[in-house]
């Protein structure tokens, strides 16, 4: 099995609030307010693919990551991680907000790429978090999809998955080729790779295709687009905590309770 | 036409709320259709529901397939505009995808809708709750997620409607159901009155047992931070936050949580927030009504024995 892991670098997520500032003529986070990485959930994802491939369920792990011009790090750090092929898809021209144009342009890039029997996706990008992309390419593509999958293994001719469900885990089969999106789990900590790894990653190739290249005219890009960005900004923050000093631990729980009891939101009759 | 679905009662109110008002606005009626539920579908009439559907059947057996699928075609023989679905697991799949099948936009996690010029247009979250932003869709049919607790629920004052039952539309077989792994009894966050939630400075080993004994007295449930869950210490289904469970208590407890802000997109709908931290600086108490600077481990403890022992 051949397996495609979508990737795509982000703003770092832990860039802390009162850091965070918006362009809001350019309609997204302000340029250089902190270092783009990838995101938290394509790092599960390229970790449950190289489990899959650990596990001989996939021979050939492909990341592939739609980014602007020289965004390279993340495909990099895949292939210091033993994925078997690089492809990065030049977005320059396209609207990242957009997750259908996104979603095109991807498609477009697997056709290319022949016959894949997995698509692996984040849950959702943490920038626009629409969570949409891998979904929209399992409808274009016409292959199953599972949502929200943090386990997965061989089941005979499918494959047997774990996903998130609203009443707790599911366990679903689904037979490839299928695109599954991958959610937070404790077992899905990126592995670090080593030294050695990383220095032969930098001699390995990167294939890159601009849009041109996946023959993705001006005017079919365009008529993918969905999503109008109307408007970004930072929200005020209105709450004005009340600080209860915490040196007797005891005094301090006895008036928080006290405090929950006068706002009547809590009641310790029972 | 708006139509709302739900597959169960608890979100029915609010789904028909937004719904009623995205109708109002846009001159239209309002369909619901319940998956799988008969008792939401008996209550979708009074909640306001102009025509309601139930779909019967094994809908879940194929993963998202067959309600993919049942919600298409009744899109297409309503003739909705937009679809309204509360946002949860298992429309975060849904959504998206009906929405390409039906050539649409979709629209997730939205927490307001106003209707400008005859369009909706909708406000969601961004860049982890850091930022907020308005889109429009060019598109129709609008498929939107609404965040849970977010939108005003709708009053029972209408009258009952008749139910028009459908079947679970087949499907080709690609992706089956096996089995359902229940939480071990653990109360559903969505629902809970008071979450005692830890975090990063929660640690491992006694840290969650003893949230699971003060959540038990507190007759609440406990959470976890997305952090908390990487490490290990809470399983996936008790996160909290934009990649977890959106929460709208009446007490929320941050225990030894830093506060990131995909973490507080989680917790908007809480009446109160007490937050615990050593860190005088961490940006949860930002987000909180009360704040103590303190180890949380001794702030549980002590809460344990007041609590064991009421004055």
């Amino acid at each position: 099995m051949r397996a495609v892991v979508l990737l795509k670098e982000i703003l770092d997520w832990e860039l802390p609030a009162s850091k965070f500032r918006v362009d809001e003529t350019a309609k997204q986070a302000a340029d250089g307010i902190a270092p783009m990485l990838l995101g938290p959930f394509e790092q599960h994802s390229l970790e449950l693919a190289l489990q899959l491939k650990d596990a001989g369920v996939v021979e050939n792990v492909t990341a592939l990551l739609a980014g602007p011009a020289g965004s390279v790090n993340g495909l990099r750090k895949a292939l210091a991680l033993r994925c078997d092929e690089a492809v990065h898809v030049v977005t320059d021209g396209v609207d990242g907000a957009d997750p259908s144009q996104t979603a095109e342009l991807l498609v477009a890039a697997l056709k290319r790429l022949g016959p894949v029997d997995l698509v692996l996706a984040g849950r959702q990008a943490g920038d626009w978090d629409h969570g949409q992309v891998g979904y929209l390419v399992a409808e274009r593509l016409g292959r199953p999809c599972v949502g929200l999958v943090f386990r997965a293994e061989r089941d005979g001719d499918r494959l047997r998955v774990w996903r998130v469900a609203p009443g707790g885990v599911e366990q679903l089969a689904v037979r490839p080729p299928a695109v599954l999106t991958v959610t937070s789990d404790a077992g899905l900590q990126l592995r670090m790779g080593s030294v050695m790894d990383r220095m032969a990653a930098n001699k390995k190739p990167i294939t890159t295709w601009t849009v041109d290249e996946l023959g993705l005219a001006p005017e079919r890009l365009a008529a993918a687009r969905r999503l109008e960005l109307e408007r970004v900004w930072v929200p005020e923050v209105e709450r004005r905590c009340e600080v209860i000093d915490g040196d007797d631990p005891a005094e301090a729980v006895r008036t928080v309770l006290a405090r929950l009891e006068e706002l009547k939101l809590l009641s310790r009759s029972a | 036409m708006i139509l709302a679905a739900v597959w169960d009662r608890r979100t029915l109110p609010e789904t028909l709320g937004a719904a009623a008002r995205l109708a109002d606005a846009l001159d239209g009626a309002v369909a619901l259709v319940s998956l799988g539920d008969a008792d939401a579908a008996a209550d979708a009439g009074r909640y306001g529901a102009s025509r309601v559907f139930l779909v019967e059947g094994e809908l879940a057996a194929s993963g998202a397939e067959s309600t993919i699928a049942a919600l298409a075609d009744l899109v297409r023989d309503v003739s909705a505009r937009a679809v309204l679905l509360p946002g949860d697991d298992r429309t975060a799949e849904i959504a998206p995808r009906l929405a390409e099948r039906l050539g649409g936009t979709a629209v997730t996690q939205t927490i307001g809708v106003d209707v400008a010029a005859g369009r909706p247009l909708w406000t969601r979250a961004a860049y982890g709750g850091k930022a907020l932003a308005t889109v429009t869709a060019a598109a129709e049919p609008v498929v939107a997620t609404l965040r849970r607790g977010v939108f005003a629920p709708a009053e029972p004052t209408g009258d009952d409607v008749s139910i028009e039952r459908r079947a679970t539309p087949e499907t080709d077989g690609a992706v089956e159901l096996l089995a359902r792994e229940a939480p071990p009894a653990a109360a559903s966050l969505e629902d809970a009155k008071v979450i005692v939630s830890g975090g990063a400075g929660i640690g491992a080993g006694e840290g969650f047992r003893q949230l699971e004994e003060l959540a038990g007295l507190l007759g609440g449930a406990v959470g976890a931070s997305l952090a908390a869950v990487d490490a290990g210490w809470a399983s996936t289904d008790r996160q909290v936050g934009l990649t977890g469970k959106v929460v709208s208590p009446d007490v929320y407890f941050a225990l030894g949580i830093s506060g990131a802000s995909q973490h507080l997109a989680g917790i908007g709908g809480a009446k109160a927030v007490v937050a615990v931290n050593t860190d005088a600086e961490a940006p949860i108490f930002a987000a909180a009504q009360l704040g103590v600077v303190m180890d949380c481990h001794t702030f549980v403890r002590s809460m344990i024995e007041q609590l064991r022992s009421p004055p």
